[in-house]
């Protein structure tokens, strides 16, 4: 067999495995809305702190010679200790702002356990057919519609599973939005997209493909994040909104999750991240332009697009700091944002003429 | 200088427009602003108005209106073509919508990005930058010098507000000695209060951000200014070469040349540029990519005044930077040389044509004008199909991008060329309308049809025209070499576009900066209890976006006085 088709059989298989994964998730959304039915709400046990010895301590120990001098330098040395373990009450706190009140401890359901292993199950084919995809073509996977779709949502996967280690909060309940995105995508990508492998073209033979492209993949992956974050945030807030005015909410799986405020803080966070990435998306796309085409800007229609997208999340990141904005208003820019970001992949990509005709199709 | 006072915590606070959301609410803000209920309010004068428009101007709301009208006013430019990156992309729009097109045109939707309505929008919005980041910029340097402000009398308010009791023997002053060398240590400049007999150390961290945030603002100017700079001062030229063909980069050598507004050409320095040989490689074995070019090569030598010629090459992806140009490969395509002599057997042309490719096969199309030597004028307009190929309608097609089977079509034209007026006329086209066809379409005469090294009649005796073949002593068959390849080289020079990349740089630097050192303020306070022990208050103030300050609290109190008891 051919290394193009076994690529292909692990797309394929990472598809089924990412449909089961996206249903499990469901599953556990449904059981949410269930628990939050029945709900009361009991406080996270106390973690246990680790012992540790502050420097104050230390000076008492060595007692009669406790020169400040000499209890600062023990604790330069302590200092290099990484500041990892942090008390359960931080954590917490994090859960306070309005609505807190209404929510609801909810553990990990099976479906839930279900669902993530099934992601990194699928993820796990998804990267196996990505790196034969690549190995196929003896290149970079990234040339082409088809191989953007496959490497773009590899890497939205591959966000979520990284911050689900990184982040304080469990943001495992993002798996349907995740799984479900990367699944249609895929499918459209498999469907539609698909062009065998082929050697690269000479403008497209550069060092600049390797990071330009990869760079801008990795910025959608959190751009998906945050996008997701602040759907669910907008939808929280709603809720926030219907408790505070001491109505009568309807039960729903929003009550284990996070509040509004918590939410548009990660969002922000995962937001910033891919806004880093973007703008270096930018910079390196203009180095490339001028390479290939001898000039480093010239509104060509991707270039319009890119800049378009850049100046959305700045706005964005504008609209957080600005009174009246915060909340609801810069959630609405982050899902713009990611509109913009899904149509300059999709529409411009397929249907505007331009210079960034890279297709394959 | 902004007043320090243990009930104002904002005192060395980063300078930010009234309505952003770190600022004091309205009222407290803009005493005499016009928000409110107008009531004992003052009226404005011209002056007033004028302070009045200017923070509306530079406040943060309108800052992001216009970024958002930005993006929205940039979104029409990839909807319709533009002179700019698509001029035959105008043309055309033109023929198909004769009605809208001035419409449009008369909205400068043609030039988007140089139109009076998207320059007033990155205008207004640069203009509110500078109004923002000025007086930020001086009180930045204030807070650069100021001390860290006097520890707040209650601490228990603030953010991850902790307590821990201080080992025995330990006595206040060691305590926030030693607090003092941590804070410092850990990157915060420091300062020790007495209030009420109360000692405590003030501590305040990430100016840089601040700095970051002002070199970021700063260096989106930078590029606008140099943009700007750079289309002044540069130029773009174009210039087609044969192989074997000299270039002379001297102003009247161009094909085309674009100056900026304060270009000036004495400033070209005269150098040579010679093609040797242009490579082109097709892909040969992999079916579904068959006759994708793979590489272009361009083996030019270089050779300035008074300096040896040397070998270099230009590829796509990797210009040729030499004497203050930088020199592209944007295009390239087949010259077939062509001769032309007359009824009395005297050449009366002979040149290497470039050809247009039409596809990607390379079905090329060129023009020869013969405007001497001749009863009258004589045109042609010439197919080129590198390896030809006969549809089943009869008509020909170029099947494979390289030289299998070169064959050249003419159909000749007589009359006036129209190039006896001085008028400029492009050399890739011929105006029939002043001549008479004589071969090809209804005119029942077959087109002219050559392969390298033939020669045939013209109509009407008018003389022979030849297909000449470059490589004569090839292999019967090979025509691998038989025609000449030339390159088209787009040559620049852009005497700011470092200044761009150097504000580029800071701009990511600035934002990495900005986006990720957090700023805070910490402060450490000792109570002595009656019974002599020390007390030890911890708190922050997060001063921006700070999702770690109250684990920060948490760990350097740990590290300060030990884990907290009731975490024992
Ligand atoms: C030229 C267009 C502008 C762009 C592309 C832009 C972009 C950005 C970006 C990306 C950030 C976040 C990074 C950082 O904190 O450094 C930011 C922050 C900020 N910008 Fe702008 N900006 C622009 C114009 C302005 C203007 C006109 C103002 C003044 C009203 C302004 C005031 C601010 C402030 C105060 C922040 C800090 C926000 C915070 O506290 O997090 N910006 N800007």
């Amino acid at each position: 067999m051919q290394l193009d088709e076994i690529s292909i059989l692990c797309v394929y298989s990472a598809m089924v495995v990412y449909a089961i994964a996206f249903i499990a998730f469901s599953i556990d959304l449904a059981r949410r809305s269930a628990a939050a039915t029945a709900a009361d709400a009991t406080p996270e046990p106390t973690a246990e702190a680790p012992e540790r010895v502050g420097a104050l301590q230390a000076a008492a120990a060595a007692k009669a010679s406790a020169a400040a001098e000499a209890a600062a330098a023990a604790a330069g040395g302590e200092a290099a200790r990484p500041e990892s373990a942090r008390p359960a009450k931080a954590r917490l706190g994090a859960a306070g702002g309005p609505g807190a009140g209404a929510s609801v401890a909810y553990g990990r359901s099976p479906a839930l356990r279900v669902g993530v292993a099934m992601t990194v199950l699928a993820w796990l084919l998804h990267l196996s057919g990505t790196v034969l995809r690549g190995l196929a073509a003896g290149r970079v996977p990234w040339a082409n519609m088809y191989e953007f779709a496959l490497t773009g949502t590899l890497i939205i996967t591959t966000v979520f599973l990284i911050v689900l280690v990184v982040a304080k909060q469990d943001l495992r309940f993002l798996g349907t939005f995740v799984t479900g995105l990367v699944l249609v995508l895929l499918g459209i990508a498999t469907i539609n997209f698909y062009v065998s492998p082929i050697p690269l073209p000479p403008a497209l033979q550069s060092v600049w493909l390797v990071i330009h492209v990869f760079v801008a993949s990795a910025s959608v992956g959190f751009f998906a994040l945050g996008f997701a974050l602040s759907v669910v945030q907008l939808m929280q807030a709603r809720r926030e909104a219907v408790i505070a005015s001491a109505k009568a909410a309807k039960a729903s799986f929003l009550a284990t999750l996070p509040d509004a405020v918590s939410l548009e803080n990660l969002a922000y966070r995962v937001n910033i991240i891919g806004f880093i990435m973007w703008t270096f998306t930018l910079m390196a796309g203009a180095v490339w332009a001028e390479k290939a085409w001898g000039r480093y800007w010239g509104w060509d229609t991707k270039e319009v697009w890119t800049f378009i997208i850049w100046v959305v999340y700045a706005g964005y990141i504008h609209a957080r700091a600005t009174r009246g904005w915060r909340g609801s208003r810069s959630a609405w820019l982050a899902i713009i944002g990611f509109s913009t970001v899904l149509f300059n992949f999709t529409v411009v990509n397929l249907f505007f003429k331009g210079l960034h005709a890279y297709s394959g199709l | 200088m902004a007043s320090i006072s243990s009930s104002n915590t904002h005192g060395v606070d980063p300078l930010r427009p009234a309505d952003h959301i770190d600022s004091l609410e309205p009222e407290a803000s803009s005493p005499g602003g016009t928000g409110g209920d107008g009531i004992n309010q003052p009226k404005l004068g011209f002056v007033g108005w004028l302070r009045f428009a200017w923070r509306q101007l530079t406040s943060m709301r309108t800052a992001l209106l216009l970024l958002l009208l930005l993006a929205i006013a940039a979104v029409p430019g990839s909807l319709v073509p533009q002179r700019s990156s698509d001029p035959n992309g105008v043309t055309q729009y033109f023929d198909e919508n004769p009605t809208l097109a001035p419409i449009l045109d008369g909205f400068q939707m043609f030039d988007v990005y140089t139109s009076a309505w998207f320059s007033a929008v990155y205008l207004l919005l640069f203009v509110s930058l500078i109004g923002c980041i000025i007086p930020r910029t001086k009180h930045h340097f204030e807070a650069l010098r100021a001390r860290p402000p006097r520890t707040p009398a209650r601490l228990g308010r603030l953010a991850g507000y902790t307590e821990r009791m201080a080992p025995e023997g330990i006595d206040a002053e060691t305590a926030i000695a030693t607090a003092t060398t941590q804070l410092r240590q850990a990157g915060y400049r420091v300062e020790r209060y007495e209030q009420r007999g109360v000692l405590s150390v003030s501590a305040e961290r990430g100016y840089l951000r601040e700095t970051g945030n002002l070199v970021f603002h700063t260096a989106l100017l930078g590029v606008l200014v140099a943009v700007g700079f750079g289309g002044g001062f540069g130029f773009s030229g174009q210039r087609v070469i044969v192989e074997g063909q000299t270039f002379v980069n001297t102003l009247a050598a161009y094909d085309s040349f674009n100056p900026g507004r304060f270009f000036d050409d004495s400033r070209l320095q005269p150098y040579r540029l010679s093609l040797e040989e242009l490579d082109a490689v097709y892909e040969t074995e992999n079916r579904n990519a068959f006759g994708q070019p793979i590489d272009f090569t361009a083996h030019v030598t270089v050779e300035g005044q008074g300096e040896q010629s040397a070998d270099r090459t230009v590829k796509v992806n990797e210009p040729l930077y030499t004497h203050g140009t930088d020199v592209y490969l944007l295009g390239n395509g087949y010259a077939p040389t062509i001769t032309v002599r007359n009824a009395d057997g005297e050449v009366v042309f002979t040149d290497s044509v470039p050809f247009l490719p039409q596809d990607a096969n390379l079905t090329s199309i060129g023009v020869v004008k013969v405007p001497d030597g001749m009863p009258e004028q004589l045109g042609m307009v010439g197919f080129f199909y590198p390896t030809q190929e006969a549809l089943d309608t009869g008509a020909y097609a170029s099947t494979y991008p390289d030289l299998v089977y070169p064959v050249l079509t003419l159909n000749v034209y007589q009359g006036d060329l129209g190039i006896n007026e001085g008028k400029p006329t492009s050399v890739y086209t011929l105006d029939p309308s002043t001549m008479e066809q004589l071969t090809g379409g209804d005119t029942g005469v077959d087109s002219i049809e050559l392969m390298p090294g033939e020669t045939t009649e013209l109509p009407n005796g008018l003389g022979t025209v030849t297909f000449e073949n470059a490589d004569p002593d090839a292999a019967e068959g090979d025509y691998s070499n038989s025609v000449p390849r030339f390159a088209s080289f787009d040559i620049h020079h852009d005497p700011t576009q470092i200044w761009v990349l150097v504000f580029a740089a800071l701009i990511l630097g600035g934002l990495l900066v900005s986006l990720f050192v957090p700023r805070r303020r910490m402060w450490v306070k000792a109570i002595e209890r009656p019974d002599g022990r020390i007390s030890l208050e911890y708190a922050a103030l997060a001063r921006g976006e700070d999702p770690t300050l109250e684990d920060a609290v948490t760990a350097f109190a740990d590290k300060h006085a030990g884990p907290a008891d009731d975490a024992k």
